[in-house]
């Protein structure tokens, strides 16, 4: 044998290399089969960052829609809602640079309102809400539940007589926070003011 | 003697306490008006119950409290309930909340309240029911209704009773002077907290710049058992966790509770207010309140009705608005500012802080961290507050949390210490509600994404049992167009099925394309004769549903007369109108049945109709006399003019409406009006031949199709424009009247229709208008 393979080096380094070659494609087929996952982790991934307010500003009809699209390669700065926010985690979780948002700006968070003795009751907005947030019947007043709301306006357009509108969500006393200070102190001690701060400051 | 233990950190600001220690506790008195927010404490606010306009006494419950977290808020002087709205409170944010407003009499009347004479008689809920009905919540500063941190440890065993007289925050010295003055009702209530939570051991901890409360309480609580523990005075050592770290040694774990290790901590001012209210009857309606600060005059300690206004006590105290650089609620390392000084002290106000510029500088502007490390020397809980900053700013909220930022007691000692004056506490502040909004927003994108898909689902559900349906009408029609081949292959009859199928498939929600279809046929030429089978059985299904209608009517009729309702003339035409048509049905149900198969009957047209058609198949067409010929036409332009009627109707009902059907409307309406024109053609040419000998009748319906169509379009060439234009108009009319009727009706009612009705009624009188000129032109141009 070893006589064989030191007669035959060239065509025994070959065998060895193709059955070699062989043995792991073999394997790899195997795990690939075996170990195969099920759907698309990464747009499941990326869909538990987006907001889930079920817009379309995206261009895509729903945020998994446009999950798959991002796993699949589409930009990460088409989500209004999300913002700034979703953007550098999306961009974190897939490791491409974070770019500013295709947006004229970042929608506020709000809530549709029905300005409820406008109503018709043609519930042509019941059919347009995503989310099932909004309630009533042919011919009746229509309301929305403001808790289920997402605020993805998208109610407002197919409404005939304009009685919807988006309210920006207030601040309560249950929502209310301090602010962040203002990212203005990278000066350096001689950037002071000379003159004693004022009572008024 | 306990042994005291230090917490980690700590710093020693100047403490600024002496000068409200100058003069005994005094009662502030009686302001014009009270403010009392119904949202004194932790949890649920308070609930009114009483309303405006009512006079209330003393100590009267004006709020209840809602749920277990919650506290009522009691009355503190007699006077008149003036208004329950919303007032700006105090709270950092500025924001207003429901107050309940109360302007006294100055009779400082009492309700009738009775104490609990021997504590120890009574059973245990009782009296935690007595202190909750008091509405005592924490007076510390937190605010926690205090009957819920003593049923709440029922389950563990509690060994310590801590109270805390600490009072670490500069300025403030309501405790102190509590202790001094009224240490003998901190120890009651504090015998009471002992019997109520039978602890092995109850320590009192104050800190050691306070010798004369600490000899006060010593000298109160000889012989009760109850320890005095004086310790290094040191800020922040009156956290809640620090003090029973120092005083115990053990560790409040992280996102726990002091019960979890075997402790409750009151403050000594809830103690005091726990014995007012067991002893006396007497709910919290009063507290002790420091006014300090260099901008005042007569700094000092008030006893304070809660709901006065920081105003009233600023006027008595010299207070200098020029000097005040900003109102503090609170001590100046935790405090807050006040925007408005026509806020209410409640019951967590233990000092109203007035300093001038040179005692309170605004912060200097923030520099850059340079790492120098001091704020994690002074932090009381061992967290890195320089981490925790740059965290907060990446917003790296994942970071933040594996720091504990969650177990920030926002000191300010960080702040305190940085030589950089960056804010450090507000960047911790803002961190913890970034993320407890985060949290929010996940759940609700979890549950938008659950409505989202769960709509998802149905809609698929739906659009799949709408195609199984369709498929399976698909099926059901080719069955019967089979059926058809088999019986009869003659080419126009198949259509006809398959017209037929296709009409009675989109007919069934729309009897405008069922109609369509049917015009479609009889314009083939092709018009779908029923079987003898066919009819029996729709019209035996009519007969049904009429009878089951005029039921439905009737019992709408009774109950219209029942209600003595307007619409009961309404009711009673629906109910003859039905009884007719069921009556017709029936009279045509028996001819039906009774005719017999070989002989036609002459009254029925549609019998006729298929033995005419049968004959002529059957090549052995019997040809028809001129008369009745001429009764056939005449009667069939009677049915289409009728038809043409509703037809336009219906055209201007789906234009008034913009439906889409309009166009399909539109075209139904020209076809008939076509066929009209060819059988009075038709008519026109039969008229004038009656003498003469029958034509032979041409059995090819294409031929006589196209003879029709020939004469249609002489005779519409031959209509004058202004026979079309009165036409138009006589229907015009009917049909404003028609509308005007309705829209009275609709006004009448009430109904949300009236506005449309009237737009659309006075369309109609614009075209009305516009075809009267037309028809006016007309006539001056024939003259």
């Amino acid at each position: 044998m070893i006589e064989l393979i030191s007669q035959h080096p060239f065509a025994a380094a070959v065998l060895a290399l193709v059955s070699l070659g062989l043995v792991f494609g073999a394997l790899l087929g195997f795990a690939s089969v075996k170990f195969k996952t099920e759907g698309d982790p990464i747009a499941d991934q990326v869909e538990s960052l987006l907001p889930q307010t079920q817009c379309g500003q995206c261009g895509y009809p729903g945020c998994r829609p446009y999950a798959e699209a991002i796993a699949n390669g589409d930009d990460i700065n088409k989500c209004p809602p999300g913002g700034e926010a979703t953007i550098a985690a999306l961009a974190d979780l897939l490791g491409v640079e974070a770019k500013p948002l295709d947006a004229v700006e970042e929608s506020v968070p709000s809530v549709a309102y029905i300005r409820e003795d406008e109503c018709i009751g043609c519930t042509k907005c019941i059919q347009a809400c995503p989310v099932d947030a909004i309630l009533g019947s042919a011919k009746h007043m229509h309301t929305v539940i403001a808790s289920e709301c997402t605020g993805c306006d998208l109610c407002v357009e197919p409404c005939p007589v304009d009685c919807i509108e988006m309210r920006p969500i207030e601040t309560t006393l249950q929502t209310w926070h301090w602010d962040k200070p203002a990212a203005t102190e990278d000066i350096i001690a001689s950037d002071r003011p000379s003159a004693k701060p004022s009572a008024a400051a | 003697m306990i042994q005291i233990r230090d917490i980690h950190g700590g710093i020693h600001p100047p403490e600024n306490k002496l000068q409200s220690l100058g003069e005994p506790i005094r009662p502030a008195g009686i302001p014009a008006q009270l403010i009392l927010p119904l949202s004194q404490h932790i949890g649920a606010p308070a609930a009114p119950v009483v309303s405006v306009g009512d006079r209330v006494l003393k100590g009267q419950k004006i709020a209840e409290a809602k749920g277990f977290v919650s506290a009522p808020v009691h009355a503190p002087t007699s006077g008149t309930v003036v208004a329950i709205e919303p007032r700006v409170i105090p709270h950092p944010s500025g924001m207003s909340a429901p107050c309940i407003i109360i302007n006294s009499d100055g009779q400082d009347e009492w309700v009738n309240h009775q104490g609990i004479s021997d504590y120890t008689a009574v059973d245990k809920n009782t009296l935690i029911s007595t202190i909750r009905e008091a509405g005592i919540a924490g007076m510390g500063g937190a605010g926690f209704p205090s009957a819920v941190k003593l049923s709440g440890g029922q389950d563990k065993p509690i060994q310590t009773l801590i109270l805390n007289g600490t009072e670490c925050e500069p300025y403030i010295t309501a405790d102190d002077i509590l202790m001094r003055e009224r240490a003998g009702q901190i120890i009651a209530g504090a015998e009471i907290l002992r019997h109520l939570i039978e602890p092995q051991e109850t320590l009192i901890g104050i800190e050691d710049n306070k010798p004369e409360a600490i000899a006060a309480m010593r000298a109160a609580a000889e012989g009760t058992g109850i320890e005095i523990v004086s310790f290094p005075t040191k800020y922040p050592s009156g956290g809640e966790k620090q003090l029973i770290q120092i005083l115990t040694g053990k560790e409040v774990p992280s996102g726990g509770l002091p019960s979890d290790v075997g402790i409750v901590c009151q403050n000594i001012g809830t103690a005091q207010a726990i014995y007012r209210a067991v002893n006396h009857g007497e709910p919290l309606i009063s507290r002790v309140t420091t006014v300090t600060g260099n901008a005042c005059g007569s700094p000092r300690n008030y006893e304070v009705l809660l709901g006065t206004p920081v105003q009233y006590l600023l006027d008595q105290s010299a207070f200098n608005a020029s000097d005040c650089i900003r109102l503090i609620m609170g001590g100046p390392m935790m405090g807050y500012t006040l925007q408005d000084t026509a806020v209410p002290v409640v019951k967590t106000t233990n000092c109203i802080l007035a300093p001038t510029v040179e005692e309170l500088p605004p912060p200097p502007p923030a520099q850059a961290c340079i790492r120098c490390g001091m704020c994690a020397e002074v932090c009381p809980v061992s967290l890195l507050p320089q981490q925790m900053y740059w965290f907060s700013r990446a917003q790296e909220h994942d970071k933040l949390e594996e720091h504990n930022l969650f177990d920030c007691i926002e000191c300010g000692a960080c702040s305190y210490a940085c030589p950089s004056h960056i804010p450090l506490v507000q960047y911790y502040r803002a961190s913890k509600a970034e993320i407890r909004q985060a949290q929010q927003d996940k759940i609700k994108a979890e549950r938008s994404k659950e409505r989202f898909e769960a709509r998802q689902a149905r809609i698929e559900r739906e659009a799949a049992e709408k195609e199984a349906k369709r498929k399976a009408r698909l099926e059901a029609a080719k069955a019967r167009q089979a059926e058809a081949v088999k019986g009869d292959s003659k080419q126009d009859i198949i259509q006809a099925a398959i017209a037929r199928s296709q009409a009675k498939k989109s007919g069934d929600a729309d009897p405008a394309q069922a109609a369509i279809a049917r015009a479609q046929a009889a314009r083939n030429g092709t018009a779908v004769e029923e079987t003898r089978e066919e009819k029996q059985q729709r019209l035996e299904k009519l007969l049904a549903s009429t009878t089951k209608r005029l039921a439905a009517a009737q019992e709408k009729l009774a109950q219209a007369e029942g209600n003595n309702d307007d619409n009961i003339a309404a009711f009673r035409t629906a109910v003859e109108k039905t009884s007719a048509k069921l009556a017709a049905t029936q009279k045509e149900l028996d001819e039906l049945k009774s005719s017999t198969d070989g002989a036609a009957p002459t009254d029925d047209p549609a019998a006729a109709a298929i033995a005419r058609a049968q004959a002529k198949r059957s090549g052995q067409a019997p040809a028809e006399s001129e008369q009745e010929k001429t009764q056939r036409i005449t009667a069939q332009i009677a049915s289409t003019e009728k038809r043409l009627a509703a037809a336009q109707d219906k055209l201007a009902t789906a234009k008034a409406n913009g439906d889409d059907k309009a166009d399909a409307f539109a075209t139904a309406v020209t076809k008939t009006q076509e066929k009209l024109d060819a059988l009075r053609a038709e008519l026109a040419a039969i008229t004038p031949t009656t003498a003469t000998p029958a034509t032979p009748v041409e059995d090819d319906p294409a031929a006589q199709a196209i003879a029709r169509a020939m004469a249609a379009r002489a005779e519409s060439a031959g209509m004058s424009e202004r026979e079309k234009a009165e036409k138009n108009i006589a229907s015009l009319q009917a049909r404003v009247e028609k509308t005007a009727a309705k829209l009275r009706a609709a006004q009448e009612s009430g109904d949300d229709n009236a506005e449309i009705l009237a737009t659309s009624l006075d369309k109609m009188r614009d075209k009305l208008t516009a075809a009267e000129q037309a028809l006016a032109a007309l006539r001056e141009e024939e003259n």
